[in-house]
């Protein structure tokens, strides 16, 4: 019972942000808008982790697994992806390292100015 | 044989023991290359190709186990809830540092996918991959992008960076641990973060945390798309 009640308080927040995801004039992904609620609902304090630790232990540690359906439906796209295999490769490639030195570079910058204004004061 | 294959249950079950080999071949090699989720999709793939079964037919159960990817981002919410503290006390370099790093993922993303003149669609599939699956592929599909394109590149990126990380670090001449951890997050989300982990444990933490600002700042800024 304790477990059917974790998944009740899991799904419904699911459930409240898909009509969320609806009522929305612009595009905002479900799962987001349900992970934002469930972020609220535990700084307000209504919600307390223990009363969704082990669905959440469950999800969250078998998270990969859940994606397999997904990725599997890439063979439904195999003829898109021959002729781009290699520039997908590359775009994959040069923005993870493009992205590590920009966030490097802004927490550096940002860690360097708080550095500076702490010696002023 | 197509009757046999019709029932949800193959589907759940051949992707549960794809998943179970794909971890033991992973915890062998110790490789981040043997990733249990590309083993898995490559075995179900096979095993569909070899015995000539439809992907209708898989995704039977596959659309049940897709079922679960909503609650399971959902909890990201828990993992970034444990670690606040860090949050509330280094606020303003993680914001700064994943503002920047997402912004600098999608424009870079939009901009070479179109310098090599790929599809529109394929386009929009590409621009969320530096952030976590789910979120990802959220923005993805509600953009009209494919999903299994964006699964694929966000697994190769995340695959990617937690090779590349140690070199990343030295090229960058990145010193401290917090940035080295949230650099990491913000361009390898989970798959990153579990080298993060081995490099340290600030780094491993600013890693984990990055993964959810990055998300949230990544869907914020997809609302601009069209």
């Amino acid at each position: 019972m304790k477990l059917l009640k974790q998944v009740a308080i899991i799904f419904s927040i699911c459930w409240v942000s898909e009509i969320v995801e609806q009522l929305l004039p612009f595009s905002f992904p479900a799962s987001v808008i349900g992970m934002i609620l469930l972020f609220v609902f535990l700084l307000s304090g209504g919600l307390k982790i223990a009363h969704i630790q082990e669905k959440s232990d469950f999800l969250l540690s078998n998270m990969a697994f859940f994606f397999i359906p997904a990725g599997v439906s890439v063979m439904n796209y195999f003829d898109v992806l021959k002729s781009s295999a290699l520039p997908l490769l590359l775009v994959c490639v040069l923005t993870t390292v493009i992205t590590f030195a920009a966030t490097a570079g802004g927490v550096k910058l940002t860690l360097c100015l708080m550095q500076q204004k702490r010696k002023k004061k | 044989m197509l009757e046999l294959t019709a029932s949800p249950f193959f589907g759940i079950a051949l992707s549960i023991i794809a998943f179970f080999i794909g971890e033991k071949i992973q915890k062998k090699t110790g490789f981040a290359i043997c990733n249990p989720l590309i083993i898995a999709i490559v075995l179900v793939i096979a095993v569909l190709s070899i015995f000539g079964i439809s992907y209708e037919s898989y995704n039977v159960g596959g659309t049940i186990i897709n079922m679960f990817l909503a609650p399971a981002t959902a909890c990201l919410a828990v993992s970034v809830y444990t670690k606040i503290q860090i949050l509330k006390e280094n606020w303003l370099p993680i914001v700064v540092g994943c503002t920047v790093g997402s912004l600098a993922s999608m424009g870079s993303a939009y901009l070479l996918c179109h310098l090599f003149g790929l599809d529109d669609a394929v386009v929009v599939s590409m621009i969320p991959k530096s952030v976590t699956t789910p979120i990802a592929v959220g923005i993805s599909t509600s953009h009209g992008g494919i999903a299994s394109i964006t699964v694929v590149a966000v697994i190769f990126t995340g695959i990617f960076g937690n090779i590349a990380a140690p070199f990343l670090i030295r090229l960058f001449r990145v010193k401290d641990a917090m940035t080295a951890g949230l650099s990491i997050g913000a361009c390898s989300h989970a798959v990153g973060t579990s080298k993060a982990i081995e490099l340290g444990e600030t780094e491993g933490a600013m890693s984990g945390l990055a993964i959810g600002v990055c998300g949230i700042i990544t869907v914020l800024f997809s609302l601009f798309l069209h």
